[in-house]
């Protein structure tokens, strides 16, 4: 509370907004996240605002934390899990210096999420959002390239070409070989793109206690997943849908059945595999776990 | 006389000023395949586009029998109904593979993408059905994961038809199937139209400028000339004994080999 009242962002940033956008654009995006919520898994069209950021860092997520900020929320933003690389640290400081609201890096103690690639480890709970950044919003757009007509297709509910590429992951690899983008149907009606996440965070937005939202900022759609809404991925009855499975722990925190990354260590060939989410990865060696530490 | 399958009655339709295609009326009974000919610029492909209801006529209507009998006026359908009509019921055979082709897809997924599309959702049952087509239209089941950009231009449209004739059509349209193929290539693709059209009984109609593929495939033929129908008959009576002078000209001025 100390903190927020230090940085109060007029006096900060003299001339922003909190928050950097306006009321105006705020109430504007606000009313598509509603209709977003209102109907899970639609594409809403809104009048994308140009962000002090280059498009593909975020645009879309920084446009709808921003609409969806409070003075009293506690802001975390990871990054591929990590809440230490550069696209998490610019995003998280610029809202530190336009908002003046806290920070965190902790899942536990956040109450809004803007994640590129994945869920956190940690399960999420009521009264958090998710928000992602989304490059292509579109599951369709694989295979038809025109608007008019993908819009069609949802409207419609006509997604046998969303099969099809599938069929083109069996045929080709033996197995459905799509690991991230991997399209979902969310409440048994809209096929949807779950942004660039790996499918291992695909089980994870089903029936997510956690409001999910997701901003496209060059293609001007934000899209939304409810609390406690399904979120079924598709495939075929003889290929179901599998989550990748690694074969060590973290060699950090000794973790099992969480994303891990393949981290060089040197350019021998060394390398070592660690959780992907940061902060849980800390968590737990703070809590006494510990991993081999060995490189393969 | 059976019931037609499909019934056109005064399609009309103009780009402006000019005459896109006047006043066309036909029946088309179940297995009948007639041939619509004419020159370039007759009005033949605005006429299967108006059929096909991808434009819309200024006049006129265009009936089809759906599978419980009843015949409906396609623009009375929601377009949820006409879409799905036309890609389990019909087939549409392009003049341009690549147009009726997915091209980065492999051909089994070509041929599978309808059986998807009506819920078809077991691979090994949609990869069977995808090689039982392929071969009937004649390409190695080895071909089955190649893209049709790796295919000649007569595989190409014998993939189109395999991908069309997936879900048992009953009314297959075909534009112009065997224009930029060589002569044997040609008459290969005309003997399997005509091989499967009589074994599965399919109602063909073939837009062409080539009176031999009239001749070789249809029962009926329909002669056009700027938008509008000038002769009609029984393909043999047609072409042996044309009625309307420019028909005459049309037949005559086809170089015998």
């Amino acid at each position: 509370m100390s903190a927020t009242a230090m940085i109060e962002p007029s006096r900060s940033e003299a001339g922003y907004n909190f928050a950097y956008l306006d009321e105006g654009t705020k109430r504007m995006i606000r009313r598509a996240i509603l209709k977003a919520i209102a109907v899970p898994g639609y594409q809403v069209p809104f009048a994308s605002r140009e962000m002090p950021m280059p498009y593909g860092w975020g645009t879309g997520g920084v446009q709808v934390t921003a609409a969806v900020l409070g003075r009293a929320d506690v802001l975390k933003v990871i990054d591929q899990g990590a809440d230490d690389t550069t696209n998490a640290v610019s995003i998280r400081r610029f809202f530190a210096r336009t908002s003046g609201v806290a920070t965190t890096t902790r899942t536990t103690e956040a109450t809004i999420i803007q994640t590129r690639h994945r869920i956190p480890e940690t399960p999420l709970r009521e009264g958090q959002v998710l928000v992602y950044q989304v490059p292509i919003p579109e599951p369709l757009r694989f295979l038809e390239p025109r608007e008019t007509e993908t819009r069609q297709l949802h409207a419609l509910r006509e997604y046998g070409a969303m099969h099809v590429k599938l069929y083109e992951d069996i045929s080709r690899h033996g197995h459905i070989a799509t690991t991230y983008a991997y399209p979902v149907e969310v409440a048994g009606r809209y096929v949807m793109d779950p942004s660039p996440t790996p499918k291992f965070d695909n089980p994870k937005m089903d029936d997510c206690p956690a409001l999910q939202l997701f901003g496209a900022g060059r293609e001007r759609r934000i899209y939304a997943v409810p609390p406690y809404t399904s979120v079924r991925s598709l495939d075929f009855e003889d290929h179901p849908f599998r989550v990748q499975q690694f074969d060590q722990p973290c060699a950090l925190c000794g973790a099992e059945g969480v994303y891990l990354d393949e981290m060089l260590l040197d350019d021998a060939g060394r390398r070592m595999f660690v959780c992907s989410d940061t902060d849980h990865c800390e968590g737990r060696r703070a809590d006494g776990h510990v991993g081999t530490g060995d490189a393969v | 006389m059976s019931e037609p399958l499909l019934q056109v009655r005064g399609l009309t339709k103009r780009y402006g000023a000019r005459l896109g295609c006047a006043d066309v009326s036909f029946d088309l009974d179940p297995g009948e395949v007639l041939a619509i000919v004419g020159e370039s610029g007759s009005g033949k492909s605005t006429l299967l586009s108006l059929v096909a209801t991808e434009l819309a006529p200024d006049a006129g209507t265009v009936s089809y029998r759906m599978r419980d009998g009843v015949l409906r006026d396609l623009a009375g359908l929601s377009e949820a109904e006409r879409r799905a009509l036309m890609r389990t019921d019909w087939g549409f055979v392009r003049q341009d593979a690549a147009q009726g082709l997915r091209m980065t897809v492999s051909a089994g997924g070509n041929v599978g993408e309808r059986l998807m599309g009506v819920g078809e959702r077991h691979y090994g049952r949609i990869r069977g059905q995808a090689l039982d087509w392929l071969g009937r239209v004649e390409i190695a089941a080895d071909r089955i994961d190649d893209p049709p950009t790796r295919f000649s231009g007569g595989m190409r449209q014998r993939l189109q038809i395999a991908r069309n004739l997936v879900t048992g059509p009953r009314l297959v349209l075909m534009d112009e199937p065997t224009s930029g193929l060589d002569v044997s290539v040609q008459a290969r693709l005309l003997d399997l139209i005509r091989r499967l059209s009589a074994e599965l009984g399919l109602a063909v109609i073939i837009v062409t400028h080539d009176l031999a593929v009239a001749r070789l495939l249809s029962h009926r033929i329909i002669v056009m000339r700027a938008g509008r129908v000038i002769e009609t008959g029984l393909t043999d009576r047609v072409l042996d004994d044309p009625e309307h002078a420019y028909t005459q000209l049309l037949v005559s001025s086809v170089l015998a080999a």
